[in-house]
């Protein structure tokens, strides 16, 4: 039955995944061109995020048509309308990349205050955990979905390490200001993307059990 | 799902939000052998609207014409368990089966209007009830045909024929007929599913008008217009033995976004069958 509407709802899947790879990439992206100093590479990353913010638009669109030509209803709405939602939470994310590419673009030749190590780190724990999220989202795999907030203790922890450290330095010599601001800023955007993963993962419970609340995380802040 | 657990909850469903108009208990109906309902417990809250859902076939109909007893109409239609308005069993010995359709009105899936004028349509229940002064029946019709809204269209064509007017004004003709006896309950059986989409939604705003003094229980094939217009949703399907059975009763906001019963579910986003 509905074999058309489950085409549909396929593509959407299909195309999310998409949005969600390379929003994936520019994260990754963002803060390799930032450590390499490339900063040809960060503005390619800056002009992506077009491509992003469009076929977000793209998405929501197909979304909209699928709603109004085929009258979801239970668990085709809560899906339809999750989508919507995690195309969102994905901009956003690649709002953050895009910040993170700005850093760098108006660091200019400055060199890095410290080598990065940290900052990476929390940059490749996001992408992970956006990269599992988006897979638990399509296959409705609720209990991935509820383990998954839980690792944003380890991309707190980094971030309190790393705001730590800069004020070492700032403390000991007020003109790295600039320096331990620009990278604070660049964590602070890696925190905040990976507040948002456990949106994703709201919602894929929202989906499969039609219970919208908000997951544990052990928050320490 | 056990049914008898859930079953018990289908009454308590409604009665939070309003109290109970009517409540069905272990309702079965047969037509001769055949056990066409089986096991349904309900429960009616006044003044609101609860719709009965389902494929076809599983008895949503002969559930709403339990309602005011129109089963009793056809041969070899028998009922047990019981139905009751403000506490009084409808299939009580000695029960005036004509006071109740009076007090249960009902509306057909076919504007059905008499052969008479749009006047006469609306007077003929009054009555047949003995008001015969004309005053008082002018009284009556205006008033009837201003609640199902109808009046501004036609109160200069009262004495044409009832069937001169058009479907959508047909249908809401027989919902001022139902009316005009000042009933109760208010039973739709597809009230729309002949007419077109502008009147299918004057039906459903009117519904909404309705509800504030009527209490109305509807049976409907589309689901999105049991979204729209009601409180309530039952949603039934045959079990193993052929035989109609409630699987479901929600608050409809329940019912069309998270539905407890798979099969409920498989129904409303059209995968059933």
């Amino acid at each position: 039955m509905r074999k058309n509407f489950e085409k549909e709802i396929q593509h959407l899947k299909d195309e999310l995944l998409v949005l969600g790879s390379v929003v994936e990439a520019q994260i990754l992206g963002s803060v390799e061109s930032l450590k390499k100093r490339d900063l040809d590479a960060s503005r390619r990353i800056y002009e992506t995020d077009d491509q992003v913010n469009s076929k977000r638009y793209a998405i929501e669109e197909q979304v909209m048509i699928v709603i109004a030509t085929q009258q979801p209803m239970a668990h085709d709405l809560r899906l339809l309308a999750s989508i919507l939602e995690v195309s969102g939470e994905l901009e956003r994310m690649g709002d953050y990349a895009k910040g993170i590419a700005t850093v760098s673009i108006r660091m200019g030749d400055e060199p890095l205050l410290k080598p990065l190590i940290d900052i990476p780190r929390m940059a490749e724990k996001g992408a992970d955990m956006l990269h599992r999220a988006l897979g638990a989202f399509v296959h409705e795999d609720v209990e991935a979905a509820r383990a998954i907030p839980a690792e944003d203790d380890e991309v707190d922890g980094l971030y309190n390490q790393i705001y730590h450290e800069l004020m070492l330095f700032v403390i000991q010599d007020a003109k790295t200001i600039e320096r331990a601001n620009w990278l604070l800023w660049v964590a602070h955007n890696l925190e905040r993307l990976a507040d948002r993963v456990s949106n994703i993962c709201e919602r894929t419970v929202f989906i499969a059990t039609g219970e919208l609340k908000e997951l544990e995380k052990h928050d320490k802040k | 799902m056990k049914m008898e657990i859930a079953e018990s909850v289908f009454l308590m469903a409604a009665a939070v939000e309003s109290p109970a108009k009517m409540i069905v208990r272990d309702l079965a109906v047969f037509y001769g052998k055949f056990r066409a309902l089986n096991g349904v417990n309900l429960s009616i809250p006044t003044r609101m609207i609860t719709a009965i859902i389902g494929p076809s076939g599983c008895g949503k109909s002969t559930l709403l014409r339990s309602f005011n007893r129109m089963n009793d109409l056809t041969s070899n239609c028998r009922v047990e368990g019981e139905i009751t308005m403000e506490g009084e069993n409808l299939y009580a010995p000695g029960v005036d089966v004509v006071d109740i359709r009076r007090r249960v009105g009902m509306v057909f899936q076919r504007p059905n209007p008499f052969p008479k004028s749009i006047y006469d349509n609306v007077a003929y229940g009054p009555r047949l009830y003995g008001i015969h002064r004309r005053s008082d029946l002018d009284g009556i019709v205006e008033r009837s045909l201003k609640s199902a809204a109808l009046w501004d269209e036609i109160k200069d064509k009262l004495h044409q024929s009832g069937l001169s007017i058009s479907g959508g004004q047909q249908q809401r003709l027989c919902i001022a007929r139902a009316l005009a006896v000042e009933p109760e309950v208010i039973l739709m059986d597809e009230p729309a599913s002949a007419l077109d989409p502008i009147s299918t939604l004057k039906i459903e705003e009117l519904m909404q008008e309705l509800k504030k003094d009527y209490t109305i229980v509807i049976v409907t094939h589309n689901m999105q217009q049991a979204a729209r217009v009601s409180d309530f949703t039952a949603m039934m399907m045959i079990d193993d033995a052929r035989a109609g059975r409630l699987i479901e009763y929600d608050a409809t906001n329940i019912i069309f976004t998270r539905p407890k019963d798979k099969r409920t579910e498989d129904y409303v986003t059209g995968r059933f069958g």
